[in-house]
């Protein structure tokens, strides 16, 4: 072994005790790169939701006053007398939230509870996932259940109310309500039961009933998580298109309460009038997206919140 | 007890100790009002419990008496028409969505399980821009469809992109619609490979992405999975997103990937339920069940999926 070999092969070894890669490793780069603008992909997408909100509404607010879209209560961007007051649809939207959490939060809650702190592993193994796949109905069938079924039985069995025609929107708000029951059982069960076990076996040991257990014990403290789960079901209520478009119609144009006849929320405007073919550049065409960015910053403020109060009831429980 | 102590110390424990038993045996012992309460507390909760699967029940049952009638091959074989409503069908629709679906599952596919991977094995979570994506994404689940079809109005349709009313458009959208929820439950399924089985793979010599994608990746995968297939079960009956972006000629004839003129299940059953004849409205009842049927196997099948590869480390 000649004195250069002896050399060379040390050097080797020299170079392979230290603990960096003995390569550059690009496609090790390459790839965290690509991983990374996936993630990045999101951000682009809600910055690409802005844009797209933005750019038309700034064209709709050159000709139509903020004052007038927020104060308004006349909504009729397509007629030749066109009013834009934002405050018909927007209400119309409110009256689907109220009915519909008026309905999900009292059975939501109820099932939650009992899921959580009665139901035997075997029903809870059986309810539960039928619960979930239950979520995943596709809005168009419930919409389809409320407008043609839900409506006329509720018209023949309460006839003394004061029906008009063939939407209500308190039909709608019912059948809404249907469709976020799920999500409130669901997450406010999770909820219930990350509760540590010890705080209910403390206040059994001190005697107290399984009712007291359920009510002061478990539910104050998942409440953050209830709580959630709840403004989680009043977004997806807010942002509900195909149900509200189907059984509340989209026809009402000045503000009202009525919860017996038609009514107009915002995404069932946006979802009827896009069905149209409307030229671009318009002032109805922009409407869309005006109304579209008052929904989005309506959810926006109404998921925040919902992500603080999980955040905050992870803390106290992991 | 009763030996006759005197001494006031004593006195007092014994009081003490009447009084503790007196306190635990009326707690413990339920008064039957108690007893009643708590009974009629529990009848409440499984009304409630009974009013939300019997209303959810009641729209399969509703849906598929209504529709009996028309399930038939027609249905899948024949176009939508409003002359012939007793034969008419959903097979241009079925095709169209086929279409998005087959676009979605390519697009959430790698670019759902690609942020999943950044964020649970790269991200460093002190750094803003980490956060930032994190909170962005959890954000992004919660905004409404609609409010994607309007994003793929003006950005996909029209504006910077401009591909025009076509499926593939559809396809983008609806891509973009669920990939947060693709993204959240493929990192759950991530974080929940424990952290010695990269260790291990690393302590071997594996580069970071080797022990990623031959160890983290395949263990997770069943996890990943489930998620996509939820995701895909909610992109078939998203109908809102597709009324904006081009999903609502009456196509009767076959949709081609990147040609305008196109329908799909949910917007058509829509549109036939919005008629006033009643053979139409059967239809949009019949093609509601295709759609139930499908969202309900698929369901059940991430369902099973779930318990059948839960992995105990």
């Amino acid at each position: 072994m000649t004195v250069s070999d002896i050399a060379v092969s040390s050097a080797g070894a020299q170079a392979r005790r230290s603990l960096e890669a003995a390569s550059p490793r690009y496609g090790e780069k390459a790839i965290r790169a690509f991983l990374f603008l996936c993630a990045v992909l999101s951000v682009a997408t809600t910055t690409a939701i802005v844009l797209s909100l933005l750019l038309p509404s700034i064209s709709f607010f050159e000709e139509v006053s903020i004052v007038e879209f927020l104060t308004g209560t006349r909504w009729a961007p397509a007629f030749a007398d066109a009013h834009f007051g934002v405050l018909p649809i927007v209400v119309g939207s409110l009256v689907i939230v109220v009915v519909g959490l008026l309905v999900a939060v009292p059975v939501g809650l109820a099932s939650a509870i009992y899921l959580s702190e009665y139901a035997p592993r075997r029903v809870r193994r059986v309810v539960k996932p039928s619960l979930e796949m239950l979520a995943g109905i596709p809005t168009v069938a419930i919409g389809l259940f409320a407008a043609l079924y839900l409506t006329p039985t509720l018209q023949d069995a309460l006839p003394f109310l004061p029906w008009e025609g063939r939407f209500s929107s308190a039909v709608a708000g019912v059948a809404v309500g249907l469709l976020i029951v799920p999500l409130i059982a669901s997450v406010s069960d999770d909820a219930m039961r990350s509760v540590p076990q010890g705080l209910r076996e403390g206040a059994h040991a001190l005697g107290a009933s399984k009712l007291r257990v359920s009510l002061r014990v478990v539910f104050p403290a998942a409440i953050s998580g209830i709580v959630a789960s709840i403004v989680l079901a009043m977004s997806r209520a807010i942002g509900e298109t195909m149900v509200v478009l189907m059984a509340a119609g989209a026809g009402t144009r000045d503000l009202t309460f009525n919860p017996w006849g038609s009514i107009q929320t915002v995404t069932a405007y946006i979802g009827s009038t896009a069905t149209g073919d409307i030229a671009t550049g318009t002032i109805q065409y922009d409407s869309i997206f005006a109304a579209g960015a008052v929904l989005f910053v309506l959810t926006f403020a109404v998921n925040m919140v919902a992500i603080r109060l999980v955040r905050r009831y992870r803390e106290v429980y992991e | 007890m009763a030996a006759p102590e005197t001494t006031p110390g004593a006195a007092r424990t014994q009081l003490a100790v009447a009084g503790a038993r007196a306190a635990t045996e009326g707690m413990f012992t339920a008064s039957s009002r108690d007893r009643a309460r708590g009974a009629v507390f529990l009848a409440l909760l499984l009304f409630g419990l009974a009013i939300a699967l019997t209303g959810l029940a009641a729209i399969f049952v509703w849906t598929l008496v209504r529709a009996w009638p028309r399930l038939d091959l027609d249905l899948i074989t024949n176009g939508p028409s409003t002359l012939r409503p007793e034969t008419a069908g959903f097979h241009t629709a079925i095709l169209g969505s086929a279409y998005i679906i087959a676009g979605v599952i390519a697009l959430i596919v790698p670019l759902g399980v690609g942020a999943a991977v950044y964020l649970e094995e790269y991200a460093d979570n002190t750094r803003w821009w980490n956060r930032l994506i994190e909170l962005n994404i959890q954000n992004l689940a919660a905004v409404p469809s609609i409010v994607f079809g309007i994003l793929g109005l003006g950005f996909i349709v029209r504006g910077p992109i401009s591909i025009g009313f076509v499926p593939a458009a559809a396809s983008l959208t609806i891509a973009l619609l669920v990939l947060p929820t693709v993204i959240l439950a493929a990192r759950e399924a991530i974080r929940a490979v424990p952290p010695s089985i990269r260790e291990g793979a690393l302590a071997l010599g594996a580069t970071p992405w080797q022990a990623i994608s031959r160890q983290v990746l395949p263990a997770a995968a069943p996890g990943i999975l489930t998620g996509v297939i939820l995701a895909v079960s909610r992109a078939i009956g998203e109908a809102a997103p597709l009324l904006l972006v081009g999903a609502v000629t009456f196509a009767t004839f076959d949709p081609s990937y990147f040609e305008s003129g196109y329908t799909t299940l949910p917007t058509l059953v829509f549109n036939y339920a919005t008629r006033p004849q009643e053979e139409l409205r059967t239809l949009a009842a019949a093609g509601a069940i295709l759609m139930l049927a499908f969202v309900l196997v698929m369901n059940s099948f991430a369902i099973w999926l779930r318990n059948r590869f839960e992995q105990r480390w």
